[in-house]
């Protein structure tokens, strides 16, 4: 199963701005480049884009949830 | 009242500079940890700790209720903020006080007073303390922000009432940027702060920062000299000095006394710093905002008076005088503080979480680390990458930045990248121990040096 994973570790957000609507929700489409979320880590912020296409199944991490580096935030189907 | 058992609501270095406070005064100190914070120092330095919450700051760090819940139940009678967090909050303030416990700090009407900038700015003017010529307070809207920035004279600085920290400042060159600016300011402002009030104030070029420390006991006040903290990126300070180089005697009296001034009109209690714009060719100084806490660079003070500003004000909130008079606050030599944070300077100032493996500080009576780190350590990603400050003292200027160049080089800390790099070619750069830098300073000089301008930056 294709998946995003977190090349950082920090904590993961679904939505560019606190009130805004997320990024993507399951069963959205995704194509390698966009942008799925942010990692903020100390405090700086960095967006997190899919590396493969697909269909969001699932996000393993809840919005505003700890990550660690190489943890899988997305699962796709392809 | 004598305070006993002291809760510290705060992480990372300043943590660990609360509880050898304490510890000096013989009182008890409970420390406040988020599940990701286990390991550091504070707890293993402190007579007890308390897991306050998961690791996002707002379930821990910044849950106020949560917080002084955990303080009750540990038997606390005080509770020290530190800086950051709920520093500067003044519900949290009036809260501990509710529940019979002493707030560290000054009152939470002062810190609600002083922490919104345009009541500040009303203040400093009620006590003759001149300000950056700018709006009376608050702008009702963009036809009186134009009006306004007519008197005061373009450039002006757009800036949120209730902001800090830089975050929410806009430059307007002329009245069209204005009349485009000013709304996104004021929808940014509301967002980050809560609060779109905005006003207006000229841009001082190639300003210097200069901010003067206090002590208050709520009716008297008195100096401790000050600091220049001009060398900043992105608005955070980097380098850190006292006293300033480059005030005459004249003007460091005035300065300070204009402080000592502001800070007796408003009743404060405890430590505060008043940080000024200082406009070298002119020798104006103009007040910008208040600190109604303890800063990160308190330590370049201590070197140089003596006075431990922690322990002074934890006394202070115990209820005892101001632990000296103002003409027994002298100060000698020179001292200068580097901030050591977990960010690659070679890549953009990109943060580096990780794990120390080797750390070593060399060991002088004129080096001081005031640090959170320690060999095993795992600094976690969740919160800001000060890892700690070194600490400097010489006679004159020139011998504590000679000072600083060979502790940095006896400074090992290996498993993450640091800052060290940068500080030491700051250390060697003609022009920063020529004193010449000013607030805009450190990003040109960034921008020309290759070594911190790296195309991993770009990413």
């Amino acid at each position: 199963m294709p998946e995003i994973r977190s090349p950082l570790p920090g904590s993961f957000y679904r939505r560019p701005a606190p009130g805004q609507p997320p990024f993507k929700e399951i069963g959205d489409r995704v194509e390698p480049g966009d942008v799925i979320g942010l990692v903020e880590v100390m405090k700086s912020f960095n967006e997190i884009r899919a590396d493969v296409g697909g269909t969001i199944l699932s996000f393993a991490v809840e919005d505003e949830e700890p990550v660690m580096a190489g943890a899988v935030l997305v699962e796709l189907e392809g | 009242m004598t305070i006993r058992r002291l809760f510290v609501a705060n992480r990372g270095e300043i943590a660990v500079r609360i509880i050898r406070a304490a510890k000096s005064l013989g009182i008890e100190t409970v420390q406040a940890y988020s599940e990701a914070d286990r390991e550091m120092l504070a707890v293993k330095l402190a007579d007890k700790s308390v897991c306050v919450g998961r690791p996002a700051a707002r379930h821990s760090y910044l849950d106020a209720a949560g917080l002084v819940a955990a303080a009750r139940t540990a038997g606390c009678d005080a509770v020290h903020p530190g800086y950051g967090f709920l520093a500067e909050n003044a519900e949290f303030a009036d809260m501990v006080e509710s529940f019979g416990m002493v707030f560290v700090g000054p009152a939470g009407e002062t810190i609600r007073r002083m922490g919104d900038k345009a009541a500040a700015r009303e203040a400093a003017i009620a006590a003759g303390v001149p300000v950056v010529p700018g709006s009376q307070g608050r702008v009702a809207d963009i036809d009186a922000a134009l009006a306004a920035a007519e008197t005061i004279g373009y450039p002006v600085m757009i800036k949120a009432a209730a902001g800090g920290g830089g975050r929410g400042i806009r430059i307007a060159e002329t009245p069209d940027e204005l009349r485009r600016l000013a709304p996104q300011a004021q929808s940014e402002a509301q967002a980050a702060f809560g609060d779109g009030g905005l006003y207006l104030e000229r841009v001082i070029e190639n300003a210097r920062h200069i901010e003067v420390q206090i002590l208050g006991d709520g009716e008297r006040a008195i100096h401790c000299f000050e600091r220049e903290c001009s060398l900043q990126r992105r608005r955070q300070k980097v380098w850190e000095e006292a006293p300033a180089a480059c005030l005459d005697e004249a003007t460091r009296a005035r300065i300070c006394a204009s402080a000592v001034a502001l800070a007796e009109s408003v009743g404060y209690r405890g430590a505060g710093t008043l940080e000024y714009l200082y406009d070298e060719p002119s020798g104006a100084f103009y007040f910008i905002e208040m600190n109604t806490r303890i800063q990160v660079e308190h330590p370049v003070t201590e070197m140089i008076t003596g006075i431990d500003l922690v322990a002074a004000m934890v006394r202070i909130a115990g209820g005892e005088p101001l632990p000296v008079t103002q003409d027994r606050v002298t100060r000698t030599g020179h001292a200068i503080e580097v901030r050591i944070n977990a960010e690659d300077p070679a890549a953009g100032f990109m943060p580096c979480p990780g794990t120390v493996e080797r750390l070593s500080v060399p060991t002088d009576p004129a080096i001081r680390f005031d640090g959170m780190i320690y060999e095993g350590y795992t600094v976690p990603p969740f919160y800001d990458s000060l890892l700690g400050k070194l600490i400097v003292h010489g006679a004159t200027r020139a011998e504590a930045i000679d000072r600083l160049a060979a502790a940095l080089e006896g400074f090992t800390v290996t498993g993450l990248k640091t800052t060290v790099p940068l500080h030491k070619a700051l250390a060697a750069d003609p022009d920063v121990r020529a004193g010449k830098a000013h607030t805009r300073f450190l990003e040109g000089w960034l921008a020309g040096n290759p070594a911190f301008t790296s195309q991993k930056a770009a990413q």
